[in-house]
């Protein structure tokens, strides 16, 4: 198990099409991911629980990745949540 | 006999049609629990549901794709993320080997748990998504209940389209070209139902509760959207009245829509910014409405006033936001601080007796005095400058020490956010209302240190003629065509000038269509204005001279007194 800590730059934090977009990376990996904030947490591969952990900008996100490619599924969505400008 | 109903108006205009009256088949889960063995059976049929489910709602991706275009078809692609959600399938599959629910009654259950999960949310915009997840959950549900779905894909006839509700997936493949117009028993501002009326540009009506109990498909209906009014069963005379008043409203709307996206560009090529005065985020849709460029003026009084406590950071944030969001990066919100004093009765807070509020303790005044109150508001416009794009004006600046100290309460501020890792737009203009005769007297100083200056024509012109417009004994000396504040405008517009700056007008004198040839011959920049002002004044502008009205404004300028102007302007 590995995790991170990012945080999300995005003006529009984690709505909509960018939480859609981190569902399709998340999806490519075979590792449990999970993103923790504010005591929440939710599976990064479902758009339903993304949006419910209603990710603003600002906001700190802890990423875990649990499986056989835990180390390139945590590289792919921190990546993606730290560098995502709308 | 005429019934007659009240709802939202979100979109404007008036219908007279046909009522066709949606109503989706009933469906009723079987709450009674199943037994172990049969959950198999369940997960399996819930399985072909979400696959017939996934099947249909690509086709209606793709179709509208090929019809409607790719931006159109956004939503469906949504809905098919919704639909590959793994907490979705394991809440309805959970549903079914946990609690012992059919399929059908799983589904039910798990989609509305999980819109009601978005609906308490606090963004409006994942509100709204609630309405998608029922959408696609309904969806799923009717293949699963084997229950067909209802398509409106060929009126025969000009119809009002009257529902509970109206989804994505509905009006994707309603026939449109004979659609007059919507009313739904439920819905806001932000629905789909708005949202899609408004582009279409038909009218529209949700709210109106009850009203499918009430109506029948075939009855004759008047969707009045200006009103918020549905006129079921009219009479001939109710008819005619109406015919003529969608006449007069689709003659002016065509000819706003011609004026609206052209530029106020004067005969000799110069071109000026008009924008709308506002008073919050429910005067944005009026502003794109009319065409304005920006907002000159955003009044933030409204906050303080109708409320029982001072606005908090996060009431403040919201409303800025959405504006700033809502007029886009292409077009300037400029914010006046909160410009409030003894002459307004605020519930939670008590000014002191003053004999002369108007020239007391308020505005800028107050703001320095309580910083408390001021940084909340900074700091609320700071944070919300990165939605769109944000100018900060202060109110009543009579010295450069006060607009100092506010810069330097600003700075503190943005200090203050970046240490908490709140972003903000560093590049926040900030500027001055120039209203008081000081302002005007110090212009070229003050020049040199704002951004911007913006005229406050109403208070302006009661210091310089110490005239109060509200005494009617006195009243008619207010006048702000009097060569001494003309004098006063010409002189800040200079000095802007003069130091590289700009000057914009957001009192009414901006938006008096006797004026602009006056203000155009002075070289303001920005005339704001209500929105509904604005194609006049952009229609004035565009028919002016710039050279001739330059010399029109000089003359005026060397005028002795009110009448000479009056008589330049041919007004007398």
């Amino acid at each position: 198990m590995v995790e991170t800590t990012v945080q999300i730059v995005n003006k529009t934090g984690l709505h909509a099409r960018p939480a859609s977009n981190l569902t399709n990376v998340a999806k490519k990996f075979k590792s449990r991911l999970t993103l923790i904030h504010d005591d929440k947490s939710g599976n990064a591969k479902s758009i339903i629980n993304i949006l419910t952990l209603d990710l603003n900008m600002g906001s700190h996100v802890v990423v875990r990745a649990e499986g056989e490619d835990e180390n390139e599924a945590l590289a792919a969505v921190a990546d993606f949540i730290s560098t995502l400008t709308e | 006999m005429t019934r007659e109903y009240q709802g939202i108006p979100v979109s404007d205009g008036i219908a007279i049609a046909r009522a066709v009256v949606l109503r989706p088949a009933e469906i009723q889960p079987d709450p009674t629990p199943i037994q172990p063995e049969q959950a198999q059976a369940e997960l399996a049929a819930f399985a072909a549901a979400l696959e017939a489910a996934r099947e249909q709602i690509q086709a209606l991706y793709d179709s509208t794709c090929r019809r409607l275009g790719e931006e159109r078809a956004e939503i469906f692609s949504a809905h098919l993320s919704v639909l590959e959600d793994p907490v979705l399938e394991e809440t309805i599959q959970d549903k079914i080997t946990q609690d012992h629910r059919s399929a059908v009654c799983a589904i039910a259950q798990g989609v509305e748990e999980i819109a009601a999960m978005f609906q308490g949310l606090q963004d409006p915009y994942l509100q709204e998504r609630a309405a998608d997840i029922r959408d696609v959950g309904r969806r799923i549900l009717e293949n699963a209940a084997g229950v067909p779905r209802v398509e409106l894909s060929s009126l025969e006839e000009d119809s009002v389209v009257i529902a509970r509700d109206l989804t994505p997936s509905e009006t994707v493949t309603m026939d449109l070209s004979h659609t007059m117009g919507f009313v739904t028993e439920l819905g806001g501002r932000t629905s789909h139902t708005a949202i899609l009326s408004r582009s279409l540009e038909i009218p529209a009506v949700v709210g109106v509760s009850g009203l499918l109990d009430h109506i029948a498909g075939g009855d004759t209906v008047i969707l009045d959207a200006l009103e918020g009014r549905l006129l079921v069963d009219p009479t001939d005379d109710q008819v005619e009245d109406y015919r003529r008043r969608q006449s007069e409203f689709l003659a002016q709307r065509q000819a706003l829509n011609a004026l609206r996206d052209l530029p106020a560009q004067t005969r000799d090529g110069r071109v000026f910014s008009l924008c709308a005065n506002i008073g919050g985020p429910g005067d944005v849709a009026s502003a794109h409405k009319y065409g304005a460029e920006g907002v000159g003026l955003y009044r933030t009084e409204f906050l303080y006033m109708n409320n029982t406590h001072f606005p908090t950071e996060e009431e403040q944030f919201e409303a800025y936001r959405v504006v700033a969001a809502e007029m886009g990066k292409d077009r300037p919100v400029i914010i006046r601080t909160l410009d409030i004093g003894g002459d307004k009765e605020l519930p939670y807070f008590q000014f002191d007796q003053e004999d002369n509020p108007f020239l007391g303790w308020r505005a800028i005044r107050m703001c320095l005095d309580r910083e408390d109150v001021f940084k909340t508001q900074l700091r609320a416009i700071l944070r919300a400058s990165i939605f769109g794009k944000l100018l900060i004006m202060f109110p009543m600046i009579i010295s450069l020490e006060e607009f100092q100290q506010a810069k330097a309460l600003l700075e503190t501020c943005k200090e203050e956010l970046r240490a908490e890792g709140k972003s903000f737009d560093e590049n926040i203009q900030t500027g001055i209302m120039v209203e008081t005769p000081a302002a005007v007297m110090m212009a070229d100083v003050l020049a040199r240190h704002v951004d911007f200056f913006s005229i406050g024509t109403n208070d302006l012109t009661q210091y310089t003629l110490a005239v109060d417009r509200g005494n009617t004994r006195i009243a008619h000396r207010y006048d702000p065509l009097h060569p001494a504040v003309l004098r006063a405008i010409e002189r800040v517009i200079q000095a802007s000038h003069a130091a590289g700056k700009w000057t914009g007008m957001c009192g009414e004198f901006a938006g008096d269509p006797r004026a602009t040839v006056l203000l155009a011959g002075m070289g303001l920049d920005e005339f704001s204005m209500t929105a509904s002002s604005i194609p006049k004044i952009k229609q004035l502008l565009r028919s002016l001279d710039c050279t001739a009205a330059r010399t029109l404004a000089k003359q005026a300028l060397a005028a002795s007194s009110v009448t000479e102007v009056r008589e330049l302007l041919n007004l007398n």
